[in-house]
């Protein structure tokens, strides 16, 4: 679970062009300024990491029960599906 | 300058293979949303689309022409030729040096694409089919138009994505217009039910799982459609002196770029279009009695297309009809602006507006009269069609009853 934690971390990190040490549970991703496209790539780069499917849909506030609002909410949504669809976390 | 008339019209689409079907499908309120069965739809997460079924090239084509037309080409040809036949022109030995063919289209050839390079990659085969080029090409469905009907003046294609046929149709309306030529053949097609395309698109994240519902606060997002519709301009003239059938007044143009996102609507752009077609057709706002809106059914579209439209109408906004016919064709893409004018105009022939079809609740974020899931009988003189693309091309086409 460290492990998942640092390495989304580090994912968002890059996408929002900040040093990682820039990025923790907290951080908002509104504060980092990711633009339209950004949190697409954002979850494609987490799918590609860990070999997972995030089913979301940029027309859903809520989608599939996916709200990323922090950091540490993309770290416990991906920790959910490496859970449900790989057995691990 | 010359008034540009619509002699001749023809689809194939989800919703039928010629005009007369695809008219009685959206006064009906059918939906051409299916389970998507062209191709296999294993490894796919978007499983539904609007799909031309049970279309038999062999049906249309010569079996030794097939190698040459992709799907794209064998749509554009099929609605073509039902525009042509209807507009009783003749092209070869008559007016094909002054007749133009513009055709929009945003991606072309894709299942010709999509199946060499699988045999390629997959397979690893070790040489594409000799045709494979010319038959991707994008510009081969207005190649092929030329060719079987002897149209011999300008032609080329327009790409600009989901806007490609409503620019097509503009740059075809210009031409005819200033007397470049005295016929235009226009219009777009597209075919993107391929493995490839469809995962391009899923990974966008903007499809929707269940259906197409434009405007309905419960919109999921868009239902891809494939399809082709095809109109024959000409001068008002021309059709008058040869006592043709007028099926519709073409009266405006507007396009605008936003110059802003690649992805992400501007209700400034897509206001601005409609403006800009309002005024050179030179008519007011209150003229226009019916948007046959862009309406993809994403979250972002249907909100900043309705803010366009009150900007641009204010207080007349709520006479409007604004229906999304996506709903039922889905979104063609590059022939999507072609496929919706021909919805426009079937409904100024038949006195009904279209309506948009898997409604189920307001949005106060779109607070128009969307003519939820049944068409109205209604007889109407102005419509307008509008296309918002990726990469912020807006083009808006008015139509007038003849």
């Amino acid at each position: 679970m460290a492990d998942v934690a640092s390495d989304v971390l580090e994912i968002i990190a890059k996408q929002a062009k900040v040093e990682p040490a820039a990025v923790s549970r907290d951080t908002k991703l509104a504060d980092l300024n990711l633009e339209s496209l950004d949190t697409i790539e954002l979850i494609f780069a987490l799918e590609e990491k860990f070999d997972i499917e995030i089913p979301y849909n940029a027309n859903e506030a809520n989608s599939a029960g996916i709200n990323f609002t922090t950091a540490g909410d993309v770290i416990d949504a991906v920790a959910k599906f490496l859970d449900e669809q790989k057995g691990k976390a | 300058m010359n008034r540009v008339v619509v002699t001749g019209m023809g689809v194939c689409s989800a919703l039928g293979k010629n005009v007369a079907d695809f008219s009685a499908a959206l006064k009906a309120g059918a939906s051409g949303i299916t389970p998507i069965s062209i191709i296999p739809s294993e490894g796919l997460i978007t499983k539904i689309g609007a799909q031309v079924l049970d279309f038999d090239p062999l049906t249309y084509f010569a079996e030794n022409k097939l190698p040459l037309y992709d799907r794209c080409t064998q749509f554009a040809l099929v609605a073509a030729r039902e525009a042509v036949a209807q507009s009783g022109l003749k092209f070869r030995g008559g007016i094909g040096p002054q007749t133009a063919a513009v055709i929009g289209s945003g991606v072309g050839g894709q299942t010709t694409q999509d199946e060499s390079y699988r045999r390629l990659f997959v397979e690893g085969a070790r040489r594409c089919h000799p045709l494979t080029i010319p038959k991707l090409m994008i510009n081969a469905p207005c190649s092929h138009i030329t060719m079987e009907h002897g149209i011999t003046g300008p032609s080329f294609v327009v790409a600009s994505a989901c806007s490609s046929a409503n620019h097509a149709i503009g740059v075809a309306f210009s031409m005819v217009q200033s007397g470049a030529v005295e016929a235009c053949v226009t219009g777009g097609t597209e075919a993107v039910f391929t493995f490839g395309t469809i995962k391009g698109w899923e990974a966008l994240r903007v499809m929707a799982p269940d259906t197409c519902r434009p405007f309905s606060k419960d919109r999921r997002g868009m239902v891809l459609g494939e399809g082709a519709a095809i109109m024959v301009l000409e001068t008002r003239d021309h059709a008058l002196a040869r006592g043709a059938d007028i099926l519709a007044e073409i009266i405006g143009f507007g396009s605008t770029s936003d110059a802003g996102d690649i992805v992400l609507p501007s209700a400034e752009g897509a206001g601005g279009a409609i403006a800009a077609c309002l005024k050179n057709a030179g008519i007011a706002p209150e003229d226009v009695d019916y948007v046959n809106a862009h309406g993809t059914g994403t979250a972002a579209n249907d909100a900043t297309e309705t803010k366009a439209i009150h900007a641009v109408f204010g207080a007349h906004a709520k006479n409007l009809a604004v229906s999304s016919t996506k709903s039922m064709h889905g979104h063609t893409l590059g022939a999507a602006g072609a496929m919706e004018l021909a919805a426009t105009i079937a409904g100024l022939r038949g006195n009904f507006i279209p309506p948009t079809a898997n409604y189920n609740e307001a949005d106060p974020a779109c607070d128009l009269d969307y003519v939820p899931n049944e068409s109205r009988n209604k007889a109407f003189n102005v419509g307008i069609s509008n296309s918002f693309a990726f990469g912020g091309h807006n083009a808006v086409v008015a139509v007038r009853r003849a």
